[in-house]
């Protein structure tokens, strides 16, 4: 079954490969993967798409958990949340098909960002089984092209995020010697 | 700058090879207090910073160059990674403007260890270095303890500055469980009492946690039977009259049935590791879990707990331990005739079925050596193994009464370990006996650190446990694939007083059973290193035995006729 993760990491060299690599590492196959910033400028939001066995997924929950660059994993499958996706689309079609094509966009609520002579490039964003729907519609009109961007996923619960406060170091206390040393 | 750092963080010594972008490290290290071991492998060095690890609790420290070097060091990295022992690895890499440009003896090390480590670094410049160095310190030390690499560029070696100690690691998203939740410890001390046919499973995480004290009280306080796994010998003193042995693949009949028939298991740093639990949904059939761990995700991984607590088993147990005396007086007197018989039972089946050794007129049995070297340790010697049967038959034969006496290669199951393993156990305990136990296999894997020890005048005592076979392959070939012996014959050995000789020590070989106990004595009397080659009936197989994806309660106890016991 298709899980849906949202995880909250820090923007660091390695931290996507870490997170994808526990899931290569069990032969999962990642369907979907979008990572941008926050608000925060050092971290990062990623939410992935991966067919995880039932039983498994609350396992893969917390391998992610363990990751040092990882602040929050969350399974989004199971409770309250949005998920949207966003899809370019290019659609080629016949002259007489274009009123058509056009009326079809605005009943699913997307929208024409450019047309030409060909045909049309279409935005749209829905929950991804919606736009499945839409883009087996535009299918109907001939020949297409799609970019679709990967599902994004915002929880409705509130989760309190728990970061770890800074431990002293063996160090401190300590003093070292101030000489210039090299690495 | 970095050695300061390793200065901070209490390291003596630590284990390495020296190569082309390490350079500045080493030449800093020349006139520095801090003691570099020079081995004659780079997944030597990682092996025997384990050995110093497990030896100690403290964090083993190896170092390599980049490329070949670094991934020299990959199997030490992920040994150390299965049996959670805390190791910092530091790696030179290639001049910061030359990565990605295939230099010499450029390889991504950064990549290659990230599934290998619990955390591994790149440092970019040398303002960043005394703080990655000691938080890869914290890291490798804290929590469930693992290995954290550390790549430094040739540049940031050669780069000067100060070093500013560093007050503070700041890791927001690295949570380190040590309080178990206090409810659940107290259901767990309430199950406790409750359960007629309770019984201990401890494991490594006992040791790395310092908390054998602890358990020892607890069993006691309940008077169960305990059984520690393979990476948990030495949790409790062999000769505890609760202890019983290592439950498993080559387990005894005692600490199979016992978990096979108890109504409560206490698990204690454990992770229900397949070699011990057999067939999952056949594992403690008719138990009740409690699951103390201070991993989260070891927690219902394999086996769903009926009361799990996350923490720091040491802290969970002084917090149990407390609980537990306090209900002793209201809650014991329920099920104490129950109990009773309960111990009485897993006693007895001890005693029916004991691990004994085998000995033999004619030739040596591997039982017969390790009840020898059981003879001159005593309970008390470091005994570092490979893997294979030698492990095997040590581990059920050879007793230890400390933790951090039992040094083998658990998780990964690697050959090779038990040589440079003994060698970082030396330099932790110059004053102890360390033996290193080898099969004759894993010893040709390790031959190049012979000249570690000469050069070092190490006093370990090396025994090889020859068979001319490489023995667990061959008794799994002969039970499952009709005898068809493929690829397992080890024919040529070499001459082992001229191989020691060679190196400036002395060394013999035995074959003939009444010269093994004067060759054992001489071998540990020798103040200086010493290789006893020890030629052992080559066909013995390691009983008990529990078949691949069998239950435990299903062992083979025993050749010719293999009988079924269920």
């Amino acid at each position: 079954m298709m899980q849906v993760i949202s995880l909250l990491v820090e923007n660091k060299p390695g931290a996507l490969l870490r997170v994808t690599g526990l899931l290569s590492a069990r032969g999962y196959n990642i369907e979907s993967l979008t990572v941008a910033r926050t608000l925060d400028p050092e971290l990062s939001r990623m939410t992935i798409g991966v067919d995880v066995e039932e039983r498994l997924r609350a396992q893969v929950i917390k391998q992610m958990n363990k990751l040092i660059n990882v602040l929050q994993a969350t399974d989004m499958t199971d409770g309250r949340s949005i998920c949207r996706e966003m899809v370019l689309l290019k659609a080629r079609t016949r002259q007489e098909s274009r009123t058509a094509l056009v009326k079809e966009v605005e009943i699913f609520g997307a929208r024409v960002v450019d047309t030409s002579t060909d045909g049309f490039v279409i935005e749209a964003t829905g929950d991804p089984e919606k736009l499945d729907e839409f883009i087996g519609v535009m299918r109907s009109y001939g020949e297409i092209e799609v970019a679709r961007s990967g599902a994004v996923a915002i929880s409705l619960e509130s989760k309190k995020l728990r970061l770890q406060p800074p431990v002293p170091t063996r160090a401190s206390g300590s003093l070292a010697g101030n000489g210039v040393l090299n690495g | 700058m970095l050695l300061e750092c390793m200065v901070q963080e209490g390291v003596d010594c630590f284990f390495g090879y020296p190569g082309g972008v390490t350079l500045p490290f080493y030449d800093a290290l020349y006139d520095h207090p801090i003691r570099h071991v020079l081995v004659r492998h780079e997944e030597n060095a990682c092996f025997a910073a384990e050995g110093y690890a497990r030896a100690t609790g403290k964090v083993g420290v190896c170092c390599a160059t980049s490329g070949p070097g670094a991934t020299n060091l990959i199997t030490g990295l992920v040994d150390s990674m299965m049996d959670s022992i805390p190791i910092v690895a530091l790696t030179g890499q290639v001049h910061s403007s030359l990565i990605g440009s295939d230099a010499f003896q450029e390889a991504d090390t950064f990549g290659i260890t990230r599934s290998c480590t619990k955390h591994n670094y790149m440092v970019k410049n040398i303002g960043e270095l005394a703080q990655i160095v000691h938080e890869a310190f914290y890291v490798a030390a804290s929590g469930r303890p693992g290995p954290v690499l550390v790549d430094i560029p040739k540049d940031v070696f050669q780069a000067m500055g100060h070093y500013t100690p560093v007050h503070s690691i700041h890791l927001p998203g690295y949570k380190v469980f040590t309080e178990g939740h206090a409810g659940q410890i107290r259901r767990a001390a309430q199950m406790i009492w409750e359960a007629e046919r309770p019984m201990f499973y401890a494991g490594g995480g006992i040791i790395a946690a310092g908390a054998s004290s602890e358990l020892q009280e607890l069993v006691e306080l309940v008077d169960a039977p305990a059984v520690t796994t393979l990476m948990g010998l030495g949790a409790m003193p062999s000769g505890h009259p609760n202890f019983i042995s290592m439950p498993g693949m080559h387990g005894s009949y005692a600490a199979n049935m016992g978990l096979t028939q108890a109504d409560l298991l206490i698990a204690l740093g454990v992770r229900f590791d397949d070699r011990v639990t057999g067939r999952l949904a056949a594992f403690a059939p008719r138990a009740k879990v409690i699951h103390v761990d201070i991993d989260p995700a070891e927690i219902g991984k394999n086996r769903h707990p009926d009361v799990p607590i996350v923490g720091d088993v040491k802290r969970v147990l002084q917090k149990l331990n407390r609980i537990v005396e306090e209900l002793k007086p209201a809650e014991e007197p329920r099920n104490a005739a129950p109990r009773r018989a309960w111990m009485h039972q897993v006693r007895s089946w001890k005693e029916e079925f004991p691990l004994a050794p085998v000995t033999s007129d004619t030739e040596i049995k591997p039982q017969h050596l390790m009840s020898e070297i059981d003879r001159v340790s005593g309970g008390k010697a470091i005994v570092t193994s490979d893997v294979g049967q030698h492990q095997m038959w040590a581990a059920q034969l050879i007793r230890f009464d400390q933790p951090r006496l039992w040094i083998n290669s658990g998780g990964l199951g690697s050959m090779g370990f038990g040589l440079p393993s003994a060698i970082g156990a030396q330099f932790a305990r110059p004053g102890s006996l360390v033996i290193s136990l080898v099969g004759d296999g894993g010893f040709q894997m390790a031959i190049p650190e012979l000249a570690t020890i000469a050069s070092y005048g190490l006093p370990v005592k090396i025994v090889v446990m020859n068979n001319g076979y490489l023995g667990m392959v061959r008794q799994w070939q002969d039970l499952f694939y009709n005898n068809r012996l493929s690829s397992v014959t080890l024919d040529c050995f070499p001459d082992a007083e001229k191989l020691a000789g060679a190196y400036g020590f002395k060394g013999r070989t035995v074959s003939q059973p009444h010269e093994l106990a004067a060759a054992i004595d001489e071998c540990i009397a020798e103040p200086g290193p010493y290789l006893l080659n020890v030629k052992v009936s080559p066909f013995e197989n390691v009983y008990p035995m529990v078949p691949a994806g069998g239950a435990i309660s299903e062992m083979v106890m025993g050749p010719p006729q293999p009988a079924v016991v269920k």
